[in-house]
């Protein structure tokens, strides 16, 4: 029976699901390196699916509603950040109102645009490598910003670990108090990172409403967000295994509706709560590795610690 | 003293106005719940326009209140008892898993008139359900789905292991087998009523593992969007709008829907209450009552498949033809239905069984 999966498929499948949880955890992970924990990245989501989505049908170009979404996510992450970073409100409190307040304003700013056909992304055709028996339809046949979002994980590792700015918002995100003493705007660098983030989980957003589903309906990110969150604290903020932990949690989720269209015996209730079950076990074994090496886990030691600079 | 003299003035004033407002000028404030977002173009878009159909009908003597995106369980307790302290006198639920919240919150307002959809525990007097006759649209669609397959094997996006979905499953099945006996159902269980990413992902395994036709039994547009994508790359597979017409995909990939109208029965019920004739029942209107609508069949279906369906609609809505007509066996062989019988309403309520034919399990 589950001969009837075609694996080159699935692979494929598994990536296009993949993207738009892996696009958000990059960008929430950078903000957690800078010390920030920002809870609102449903709500830049789902701004970014919408906006996206007018400013897409609007110009009939996917990439100006790609960049549209970006800049309605970084939007909302500014005023997440003036309101914790400047306003020193709370973090969490601020970035679950963030997340509410976006569902609502996605919701009323795209009522007249349910059901408008998306203009589409043409995928990439590679040439002879789309032809390739296996390979091609499994890992060349995608549309571009797959491809993106694999080079953003490349960029982000490098910037956080090879660069002198990942360095400054390393040192921002383990002790801002330090940071600060050797002359580095704390601030500065890390309403960047929001801005960072936002842009990143809009455009997370906008590849569900322009690539994924593709079409605009409310509240149509249904809790990618809240996804994205966890699979940061499962890839320990490390970008490579960002997108481990969001190709295992795509996979699985694709997987399980593949076998289950495949008629496998096994019960759906299992497969369904698969991708939640295999997040959860990969979470505690990490805390477990944390606890038995004696530290606290791989968080960026700052993280969610509002700094004021006049104290 | 005075302070306390001028409170309780301010209370008896108070008590006096709540009075006068009761005695019939006050409008009939009617509360709906809503499993997803109005905007989403299916199943509660659909019970909205009821909503508003209500509004129009009444004017000022009604006030509707509604309540997006409710978490079926827990959280829809707090929501329905919310709505009730407000003042609603009579609170439409309109999903399933409703059920015991609904039943739970009507005990504790007995003044309160509480309508749900598609349950069947109606635990206090003043709880009634209603239900439409959905695999009457079924047994249509899965007629003109039998004859549209080319790979024979028909997809369905299934939300719930729940009565009104297996009903629907067995519908389409029976009679796209009728014409066509090598079709086999793909059953694809999403446990999700409002999901349009994984509604979409579980379209593209199907699509992916050669199902060529695709019902859905979820609420939004999402695998419309993702057979119309299929297509756009090379494909051909066919949808049917599912709750609301969802025309903006005809005529291709989608070729006709079930539509959900709400506004007859709503409009009467809220008129009951008015009346003061609101008295619990258990409603399951379908094709005669025009609570379920076969949207356009557009012409990608060959004229003589649209007139046979067309003829189907005219048979259920006349009453001469029922889609549950014996012989029917269950999965496992056993008999379910005789020779001409046709099934009762009672049974099609509990339905937890395939129809012979089907290979595969319901989950519990």
């Amino acid at each position: 029976m589950i001969g009837s999966i075609d694996p080159a498929l699935l692979v494929a499948a598994l990536m296009v699901a993949s993207t738009p949880i892996l696009l958000a955890a990059l960008g929430e992970l950078v903000v957690e390196r800078a010390g920030v924990l920002n809870l609102g990245v449903e709500g830049m989501m789902i701004m970014g699916a919408v906006t996206g989505f007018m400013a897409a049908v609007a110009s009939d170009n996917s990439w100006v509603g790609f960049l549209a979404a970006m800049g309605a996510g970084a939007a909302m992450a500014t005023l997440f950040g003036i309101l914790t970073q400047h306003l020193l409100s709370n973090q969490v409190a601020t970035g679950l109102a963030l997340t509410l307040f976006g569902l609502g304003l996605s919701a009323l700013l795209g009522q007249g645009w349910v059901g408008i056909k998306a203009p589409g992304l043409a995928r990439l055709d590679l040439g002879p490598l789309s032809d390739l028996p296996v390979l091609g339809p499994m890992l060349f046949r995608h549309d571009p910003l797959v491809y993106v979002s694999l080079a953003l994980v490349a960029a982000t590792w490098w910037v956080l670990n090879r660069s002198r700015a990942g360095l400054v918002l390393r040192a921002v995100g383990e002790s801002a108090e330090a940071a600060h003493a050797l002359g580095y705007d704390v601030r500065g660098v890390r309403m960047a990172a929001i801005a960072f983030g936002g842009a990143m989980a809009g455009l997370g957003g906008a590849y569900l409403s322009l690539v994924r589903v593709p079409a605009w309906t409310e509240g149509m990110t249904a809790g990618a967000g809240w996804i994205a969150l966890a699979i940061v604290v499962f890839a320990s903020w490390r970008p490579g295994r960002a997108l481990i932990g969001a190709y295992l949690f795509g996979g699985i989720a694709v997987l399980q509706l593949n076998l289950q269209a495949a008629g496998a015996r096994i019960p759906v209730e299992l497969l369904s709560a698969s991708p939640y079950l295999a997040t959860i076990l990969v979470l505690v074994v990490i805390s477990a590795r944390a606890k038995a090496g004696g530290v606290r886990g791989d968080a960026p030691a700052d993280l969610g610690k509002p700094f004021h600079a006049a104290r | 003293m005075i302070r306390r003299t001028l409170l309780a003035t301010v209370a008896a004033l108070a008590a006096t106005a709540t009075g006068a407002f009761a005695d019939g000028h006050e409008p009939l404030k009617v509360g709906f719940v809503y499993v997803g977002p109005i905007g989403d173009g299916g199943w509660t878009y659909q019970h909205d326009q009821g909503r508003l159909a209500v509004e129009e009908e009444f004017g000022d003597r009604v006030e509707t209140i509604y309540q997006e995106n409710v978490p079926e369980g827990a959280d829809a307790e707090r929501v329905i008892t919310q709505m009730a302290l407000q003042g609603a006198d009579l609170i439409f639920t309109t999903s399933f898993g409703y059920m015991d919240p609904t039943n739970a919150v009507a005990a504790k307002f007995p003044d309160v008139k509480f309508e749900h959809a598609t349950g069947f525990k109606r635990e206090h007097p003043n709880v009634s359900t209603y239900d439409a006759r959905f695999y009457e649209g079924r047994a249509v669609i899965g007629h003109i789905a039998g004859h549209m397959t080319e790979t024979n094997k028909i997809g369905y996006i299934a939300s719930f292991p729940i009565p009104e979905v297996i009903q629907g499953i067995n519908s389409a099945y029976l009679h796209a087998s009728k014409v066509n006996p090598d079709v086999e159902m793909v059953v694809t269980w999403v446990y999700t009523w409002f999901d349009p990413a994984k509604e979409a992902d579980a379209a593209r395994a199907m699509i992916d593992q050669g199902v060529d036709v695709i019902m859905q039994h979820t609420d939004s547009t999402a695998p419309q969007a993702a057979a119309a994508e299929a297509n756009a790359n090379g494909g051909r597979v066919f949808t049917f709008g599912q709750a609301s017409d969802m025309s903006e995909f005809a005529p291709n990939p989608r070729i006709a829907s079930i539509i959900d109208d709400w506004a007859p029965y709503y409009i009467e019920r809220v008129g009951a209450v008015l009346n003061g004739t609101w008295e619990q029942q258990a409603h399951w209107g379908g094709m005669p009552e025009g609570e379920v609508v076969i949207g356009e069949i557009t012409s990608e279906v060959p004229a003589e498949v649209k007139a046979e369906a067309e003829q189907m609609i005219a048979d259920i809505t006349s009453g001469a033809y029922h889609p549950f007509t014996g012989p029917i066996n269950k999965a496992d062989g056993t008999p379910w239905l005789a020779e001409g019988e046709v099934a009762e309403d009672g049974a099609l309520a509990g339905l937890d069984f395939y129809v012979e034919g089907i290979d595969a399990e319901i989950p519990n």
